[in-house]
C-alpha cells in the first residue's frame, strides 16, 4: 500500500521531465554578447527554415552551393507550425549551439530574438535594403539596428466577388466600411445574393485575430503599442477599430460561424461562393482561380486594398526575414548567403516558383510578373500602407492578451470599452522597459 | 528428482520443507545485500532519468530569469533566486483566475471522461467477451480509436466539429463547437471518450478472461439472473483490472494536453488545462514559472492517485505480490511430493 503513490509520482514526473527537458541546459549566466562587427569566418553553414512546401528552396540552395565549394549550405527543415520553429530556434540559441547559422524568422520574432542577443546586428549598407519595400525593412529592425533582412512579405487584401458587384451596379470596390455595407445590401437584393455572407476577416482565437485587430485599429488611425513602446488601446481610435469588428459580427455582416473559421476555413467559404468580401492573404488568389472544380469563384473575383472607416484601410504585414545566429561560426558566409537569397534574381525566381510575395520593390512593377500574378499592384499598395504588428520582446504574451480581450469583444461577451480597458491594463506590465 | 534437487542446491530445500523462520531470517541480511546490488543499475538509471529531472524541475521553479530590459533594449541576463515567488505569483491577481480556471477544466475533464469511459469501456469489454459470429471483427473495430494517434484523432474531430461539419449535420443545429465556450468542453469530452474507452475495454477484457467459467455457471445453476451475476460475480472479480485501468486513465487525463490543443487550440479559456498553462509559460521563456505549474500539477496527480488507492483499495502492487506468493507456494506444493 505504501508504495502506490510512487506510481502517481512517476507519472507526474513525466510532466516535470518534459518541461525540464526544454528548460534544462541554459543555466549559463554571462552570454558572450556577440556584437556588431563580428561577421567573420567562412566555411560551411546551415539554413534553418520552416517546412518548405514548394520544394523549390533546395534548388535555390543548390545554385549557391555550385558556386561556393568551401561555403556549402545545408538546409535544416523545422516543423510546419511557426510556434514549433520558434521553440527549436530558441532551444538552439539557449544552448549556444553553432548548429544553426542562417535563421528564417517570422516578422514578429525579430524583437524577441534581438533583445535576447540571439542575433548579430547586420550592416545596413551592405544588404541592398534600398531595393526593398520600406515597410518590410522595418520588420527586421529592433531599436534602429538591423537584425534581419526581409526575404518574403505578405499583406492582407480585400477579395471581392466582381461578378456580383457588377450585377448589383456597384462600379468600384469599396474604399470605406460604409461603402462595403451598402454594396452588401445591394447584392443581398439580387436573386444570386441569397445566402451570401457579406464580409469575413479572421476572428478565431489565434494569431489571426491579432492581425484582424491590428488592421481594424490601425485603419481607424489607432495603434496597439505606441512609438514609445507603451500600450495605446485606451484611445478613441482603438475603440472605433474594435467596434467595427464587434459590430460586423453582431449585425450579421460576418457569418455567425466566423469565430470558428481559420485561414483555410475562410478560403473554403469564399471558394464555395458564399462570401462577397473577404480579407485574405495573397496565397488564396492562385488557389481560388483554379478551374479544376475546387473553386466555384474562379474568374469571378478580384482584389483591392482593404477598406477603412473613412478611406483606405491599413493592412498588416506578414512574411519572413533572414537573420544570422549569434552563435554561428561562419558569419561572413552566412551574410553572403542572405544577400544571395534576398537578391533581386533569387526573389524573382522564388516568386515564379512559389508565388510567395517578394520584398524587392521592382518586381511588383515588372510587366512579366504582373501578367502572371495580377494581384501584385494591389499587394504592393497594401504592403506600402501596411503596419507591423506590435514590436515587443514579449510578443507571445502580448498576442495572447490581445486575442483574449478581442475575442470577448467580438463575441459580445464584454463591451468594447471594457475589453480595451482590460487589455490596456494587461499590456502595461508586459511592455515595461 | 528430489535427491538431485537437494544435492544441487541445499538452500531452497528448507524453505520448500515448510519454511522454518530461523533459516530465512539468517539468510536475510546477505540476500538483501545481494538484492540491493542486483537492483542498483536499475536504481541508478531511475535516479538519472526520473530523480534528477524532478529535482532540477523543483530547483528551476525557484528561479526567475530574463525579467527586464536594459537601456539598449537587451534582456537582462542571469538567474535570480525567487524563493517561492513563482508559486505565489500563480495564486495572485489575473493569473489566479487563469489557474483556477485551468484547474477546474482539468478536474472537469478527469471526472466526466473517466466516468463515461469506464461505463462504455466495461460495456465494450462485455461485448468483446461474448462468443458470437464476427467477434474478431467487432474486437478489432472497437480497438481502432485507441490505435489512432491523439493528434490525428484531434484533427479528425476538428473536422467533424467544424461549423459545417458532420456533427452539426447530424444534430441539425448550428453549434459552434470549436469556438471558445461550453460546446468546446463537450467536444473535447466526446473526442477523448471516443479515443480512450477501448483502453478500458481492453484491460477489462483481459480481466474478464481471467474469471473461471465455473463460477459463473455455478451462479447460473443457483438461479442468479444475468444482472445479479454481473453485479456479484463478474464485477468483483474484474475489479482489480478495472481499478488499474481507471487509475491509468485518471493520471492520463490529468495531464491532458494534445487533444484540446489540436481540437480547439491553445489559449482557449474553456479548454485550457494545467499542462497547457505550463506549456504556455515555457514557450514564453518563463521556465521557472512553467516548472512551478508542473510541480503543482505533479502534487495534484500524486494526491488524486493516493486518494484513489486509499479509498478504493486498488492495491496494485500488493495484488501482484500476493499472486506471485500464491503461485510460488503452489509450485512448491507440486514439487515436494
Amino acid at each position: 500500500m505504501r508504495r502506490i503513490p510512487l506510481i502517481g509520482a512517476l507519472t507526474g514526473t513525466v510532466v516535470a521531465l518534459s518541461l525540464t527537458a526544454c528548460g534544462g541546459g541554459d543555466g549559463g549566466t554571462a552570454k558572450s554578447g556577440a556584437q556588431a562587427g563580428a561577421l567573420e569566418g567562412r566555411g560551411p553553414i546551415t539554413f534553418v527554415t520552416g517546412k518548405d512546401r514548394s520544394g523549390y528552396l533546395q534548388k535555390q540552395v543548390d545554385g549557391w552551393n555550385a558556386g561556393h565549394a568551401n561555403e556549402q549550405v545545408r538546409v535544416i527543415e523545422l516543423p510546419d507550425e511557426p510556434n514549433d520553429q520558434r521553440q527549436q530556434m530558441i532551444q538552439n540559441a539557449t544552448t549556444k549551439s553553432d548548429a544553426y547559422a542562417v535563421l528564417n524568422l517570422d516578422v514578429v520574432w525579430t524583437a524577441e530574438f534581438a533583445a535576447n542577443r540571439w542575433l548579430v546586428p547586420l550592416p545596413k549598407d551592405q544588404v541592398g535594403l534600398d531595393a526593398m519595400l520600406p515597410a518590410t525593412v522595418a520588420t527586421g529592425q529592433y531599436r534602429d539596428k538591423l537584425y534581419a533582412v526581409p526575404s518574403t512579405s505578405d499583406a492582407g487584401m480585400l477579395y471581392y466577388r466582381k461578378d456580383l458587384l457588377d450585377k448589383a451596379g456597384v462600379a468600384a470596390p469599396p474604399k470605406t466600411y460604409a461603402e462595403m455595407w451598402a454594396a452588401c445590401d445591394k447584392v443581398g437584393k439580387l436573386p444570386e445574393g441569397k445566402g451570401v455572407d457579406c464580409f469575413f476577416t479572421e476572428v478565431n482565437k489565434t494569431e489571426s485575430l491579432t492581425i484582424s485587430a491590428v488592421e481594424a485599429i490601425e485603419s481607424a488611425g489607432g495603434t496597439i503599442i505606441g512609438a514609445d513602446g507603451r500600450p495605446t488601446v485606451n484611445t478613441p481610435e482603438a475603440r472605433k477599430g474594435v467596434e467595427f469588428l464587434a459590430g460586423a459580427q453582431k449585425d450579421g455582416r460576418m457569418p455567425k460561424a466566423a469565430v470558428t473559421l481559420d485561414t483555410e476555413g475562410g478560403r473554403r467559404h469564399f471558394q464555395s461562393g458564399k462570401l462577397l468580401f473577404q480579407r485574405q492573404w495573397p496565397y488564396q488568389y492562385g488557389l481560388a482561380e483554379k478551374d479544376d472544380g475546387s473553386s466555384k469563384v474562379a474568374g469571378k473575383f478580384a482584389v483591392a486594398p482593404l477598406p477603412g472607416p473613412n478611406g483606405p484601410g491599413a493592412s498588416n504585414l506578414g512574411g519572413h526575414n533572414l537573420a544570422v545566429s549569434a552563435f554561428a561560426k561562419n558569419k561572413a558566409s552566412a551574410l553572403d548567403f542572405i544577400k544571395y537569397l534576398t537578391g533581386a534574381e533569387s526573389q524573382k525566381a522564388n516568386l515564379l516558383a512559389t508565388s510567395q510575395a517578394p520584398t524587392n520593390a521592382a518586381l511588383y512593377d515588372d510587366p512579366e510578373m504582373v501578367k502572371k500574378f495580377p494581384y501584385l499592384p494591389v499587394l504592393k499598395q497594401a504592403i506600402g500602407s501596411a503596419k507591423p504588428r506590435p514590436v515587443v520582446v514579449k510578443y507571445g504574451d502580448v498576442t495572447a492578451a490581445i486575442q483574449g480581450s478581442m475575442y470577448d469583444a467580438v463575441q459580445g461577451r464584454t463591451p468594447v470599452d471594457q475589453a480595451l480597458a482590460d487589455l490596456q491594463g494587461k499590456l502595461g506590465p508586459l511592455t515595461t522597459q | 528428482m528430489t535427491a538431485t534437487f537437494s544435492k544441487k542446491s541445499p538452500a531452497p530445500a528448507p524453505a520448500a520443507a515448510g519454511g522454518p523462520r530461523e533459516s530465512r531470517r539468517r539468510g536475510d541480511a546477505g540476500g538483501r545485500r545481494m538484492a540491493a546490488l542486483l537492483l542498483s543499475p536499475t536504481l541508478l538509471v531511475l535516479a538519472l532519468v526520473v530523480g534528477y529531472p524532478v529535482l532540477a524541475g523543483l530547483r528551476e521553479s525557484l528561479y526567475v530569469r530574463g525579467e527586464g530590459l536594459d537601456a539598449d533594449g537587451f534582456v537582462v541576463e542571469g538567474d535570480r533566486f525567487a524563493g517561492l515567488g513563482n508559486y505565489t505569483a500563480i495564486f495572485s491577481g489575473d493569473r489566479a483566475s487563469a489557474f483556477w480556471n485551468a484547474f477546474g477544466n482539468t478536474t472537469f475533464f478527469t471526472l466526466t471522461t473517466v466516468v463515461l469511459e469506464t461505463l462504455i469501456g466495461v460495456g465494450m469489454a462485455l461485448i468483446m467477451h461474448q462468443a458470437f459470429r464476427g467477434r474478431a471483427l467487432v474486437r478489432a473495430s472497437i480497438l481502432v480509436p485507441w490505435a489512432i494517434p491523439t493528434a490525428i484523432s484531434g484533427l479528425l474531430w476538428r473536422w467533424i466539429f467544424q461549423a459545417d461539419g458532420a456533427a452539426n449535420a447530424v444534430i441539425r443545429q448550428q453549434v459552434l463547437w470549436t469556438a471558445d465556450g461550453w460546446p468546446a468542453k463537450f467536444a473535447v469530452v466526446i473526442a477523448e471518450v471516443w479515443k480512450t474507452s477501448p483502453f478500458i475495454g481492453l484491460l477489462v477484457l483481459a480481466g474478464l478472461q481471467m474469471i473461471p467459467r465455473e463460477v459463473n455457471e455455478a451462479a447460473r445453476v443457483d438461479g442468479a439472473s444475468a444482472l445479479q451475476r454481473f453485479w456479484w460475480i463478474t464485477l468483483p472479480l474484474v475489479k482489480p483490472a478495472l481499478l488499474v485501468a481507471v487509475l491509468f486513465r485518471m493520471m492520463d487525463v490529468l495531464r491532458m494536453f494534445d487533444l484540446p490543443a489540436v481540437l480547439i487550440g491553445v489559449n482557449q479559456r474553456s479548454v485550457e488545462t494545467l499542462t497547457m498553462i505550463a506549456w504556455f509559460e515555457a514557450s514564453n521563456l518563463r521556465y521557472g514559472s512553467a516548472a512551478a505549474y508542473a510541480t503543482i500539477l505533479f502534487g495534484y496527480i500524486a494526491l488524486i492517485a493516493y486518494l484513489f488507492v486509499k479509498i478504493l483499495g486498488a492495491d496494485i502492487i500488493g495484488d501482484a505480490r500476493a499472486a506471485t506468493r500464491q503461485r510460488k507456494t503452489e509450485r512448491r506444493k507440486k514439487a515436494t511430493p
